[in-house]
């Protein structure tokens, strides 16, 4: 073999060995897709399987028929994700352009400030009974958004990008007599889109697959966002009694769980298709060390 | 997280204006002048500052928890200060030994394996050269990292569960004896790991394939004119040159090692106790005591060995990572 058809072998070989790896990547997705479309019976007689057995929609029909359950878990899920990714970014942006700034006197008090959150913390019970008995946040949407408003990591990606912004913007707009508040909206938030952006995203992700706050702060059901209702759903108790009791008759729990994990998962698929290379983008832009 | 360097200028010498009269009026007229002239700074600053008091600082003070009996009533500062006895009854129980083993050993088994899988994906992606391919694979070992591990959860369900798992079923089909996945610890090691690639992968293998692009091509033409193979163009070229962005990924993956994810471990094993002797980690370990038990001192102790030993080893892997390459050092 020659040089060249030596590396097309090899080529081949390389795209077929992770090829199969995607591929194996793929299956529970599949999986899960499959059982969404097969009856309840079927699943508990045959199992799972990679081709639906027996084509039903009888879960969707379920969920759908009443389709109070996912509106709620969803609104819950939106509002949380919206109000959350809105405020962090704007206040963490904010808190990072203070940053930025070379000549403001507390910059090293207040990097340390937020920095130290990040090596040291009281733990989980201080923090519950701070957010339940001190802060009474307890079944509350603020529960779940107010912790991860400020992400440090996230304020030092911000800080380092805005500090590679040419400052000769600064001065001359300072010299036009604009404020600071003016030079971060007119100046320092359309130059750093890439970035915020990409915080955004993250911000997004965080919020949108959150369980943690939910957990411990949430049980009433108007108020349960999409992850936690899952969580609950995949409980064999909570389905015969409490989904049996909202809908007043018998749930072909097993299928209705996975068409759950479908309407779960499609949206996360739709927006990964859309925003998977700010991602890749992001990822190589925090990697990018700045000052 | 491992590129930020930190700047620690703290010198907070402020503008001497005016006559000094007293060293304190002094200063509390420089901070005057200061807030008065970067007002709009403070105010900017406020919202997030707030946010993290709120959230962080203030529990920070109840890490003396460990060293009370809690009761809701008189709360932290009023409730009986008991010694070591939550700690003592932590380690007699042999608790304590299972969490931190449990903890610690699945970390080292999550890092080695994350490292060595997507190294080796990255170098092999990196040999594709039709670039369409390259971003397809990419984006599909990527695609894990969007998935909540509530959903995670349901994949192990569907394939791992008893009666009518996925598993189960192809065993079955081949004559196999079927097993009881959630009633076998040991089975839950790699199993877990496995999991953690399979979310892991892609994040990481982006992080290294931005690396290995950012490579000089002369290297390679170099290596090519003395005849190596692609083989030894990889381990010579790729992974050397690779190495620092490594072992600063693992130093700082290592400074967490005390902390297991929650969310994973927690979705993934449904908290099922015949598997807690493998899969029993601290922070499962806390969040059950507190939640379900109700227990705040045991949560509060294993918590408060977290937060210490957490610390420590930060600083140590901070250290350590400084010693290699200054830039990328956490502070």
């Amino acid at each position: 073999m020659g040089y060249k058809a030596k590396t097309r072998f090899w080529h081949a070989l390389i795209i077929i060995f992770i090829g199969i790896i995607c591929a194996i990547f793929v299956i529970p997705v599949i999986l899960i897709f499959s059982a969404s479309f097969t009856s309840s019976k079927a699943l508990a007689d045959v199992g799972y399987r990679l081709i639906p057995p027996q084509f039903s929609t009888e879960a969707y029909d379920f969920l759908l028929h009443d389709p109070t359950i996912i509106t709620q878990a969803y609104g819950v899920s939106i509002i949380v994700t919206v109000v959350g990714v809105t405020v962090g970014v704007l206040i963490m942006a904010m808190l990072a352009y203070v940053l930025s700034r070379k000549d403001f006197k507390l910059r090293g008090i207040l990097t340390f400030y937020i920095f130290f959150t990040m090596l040291f913390s009281g733990g989980l019970v201080p923090y519950y009974i701070n957010m339940v008995r001190t802060l009474h946040l307890k079944n509350t949407l603020t529960a779940m958004i107010l912790p991860g408003l400020v992400v440090p990591f996230f304020v030092l990606l911000l800080r380092t990008y805005f500090s590679s912004l040419p400052k000769d913007l600064f001065d001359s707009a300072k010299i036009d007599g604009a404020n600071d508040f003016t030079i971060f909206f007119q100046i320092v938030i359309p130059l750093s889109m890439p970035a915020i952006l990409t915080v955004g995203l993250f911000l997004m992700l965080n919020y949108w697959n959150d369980i943690f706050q939910a957990l411990l702060f949430i049980d009433v059901n108007k108020l349960t966002p999409l992850q936690l209702t899952l969580y609950n759903m995949i409980n064999d108790s909570f389905m015969d009694t409490q989904m049996n009791l909202i809908v007043g008759h018998p749930v072909p729990a097993l299928s209705v769980r996975m068409a759950m994990a479908v309407l779960a998962l499609g949206p996360v698929i739709l927006a990964f298709l859309f925003v998977q290379r700010y991602f890749v983008r992001g990822i190589t832009l925090g990697s990018i060390k700045g000052d | 997280m491992s590129m930020l360097s930190i700047q620690k200028k703290t010198d907070v010498q402020l503008p001497v204006t005016g006559q000094p009269t007293s060293g304190f009026g002094r200063v509390f007229k420089s901070i005057a002048t200061e807030v008065r002239k970067n007002w709009l700074l403070y105010l900017m600053a406020l919202p997030a500052v707030t946010v993290v008091f709120l959230i962080s600082y203030m529990p920070m003070p109840g890490i003396i928890l460990a060293f009370k009996n809690y009761k809701p009533g008189p709360g932290i500062w009023g409730s009986a200060w008991t010694g070591l006895k939550n700690f003592q009854f932590l380690f007699d129980s042999g608790i304590a030994w299972q969490i931190i083993r449990n903890t610690v050993f699945l970390n080292f088994l999550f890092i080695v394996a994350a490292q060595v899988c997507s190294l080796t994906m990255a170098a092999l992606i990196n040999e594709i050269y039709h670039k369409y391919v390259a971003k397809v694979f990419q984006s599909i070992l990527f695609f894990p990292h969007f998935v909540s591990w509530v959903l995670v959860g349901y994949f192990t369900y569907a394939f791992l569960n008893a009666d009518n798992g996925f598993v189960n079923s192809v065993l079955v089909q081949l004559k196999l004896a079927p097993v009881n996945w959630y009633a076998e610890p040991t089975y839950w090691i790699p199993i877990l790991v496995f999991l953690s690639v399979w979310k892991g992968l892609g994040y990481f293998t982006i992080i290294y394939l931005a690396g290995m692009l950012g490579i000089n091509p002369e290297y390679f033409e170099a290596a090519r004119i003395d005849g190596a193979t692609k083989l030894q163009e990889i381990w010579y070229i790729n992974l050397p040159l690779i190495r620092p962005l490594v072992i600063i990924n693992v130093l700082l993956a290592i400074g967490r090692i005390f902390y297991a994810n929650f969310d994973f471990i927690w979705n993934v094993t449904r908290d099922t106790g015949m598997l807690l002797s493998t899969t029993n980690v601290i922070d499962t370990f806390i969040y059950r005591s507190l939640a379900a038990i109700g227990n705040f001192n045991l949560a509060a102790a294993a918590g408060f060995f977290q937060a210490v030993a957490g610390f420590i080893l930060v600083l140590l892997a901070n250290w350590a990572v400084r010693k290699i390459d200054k830039d990328q050092a956490l502070f």
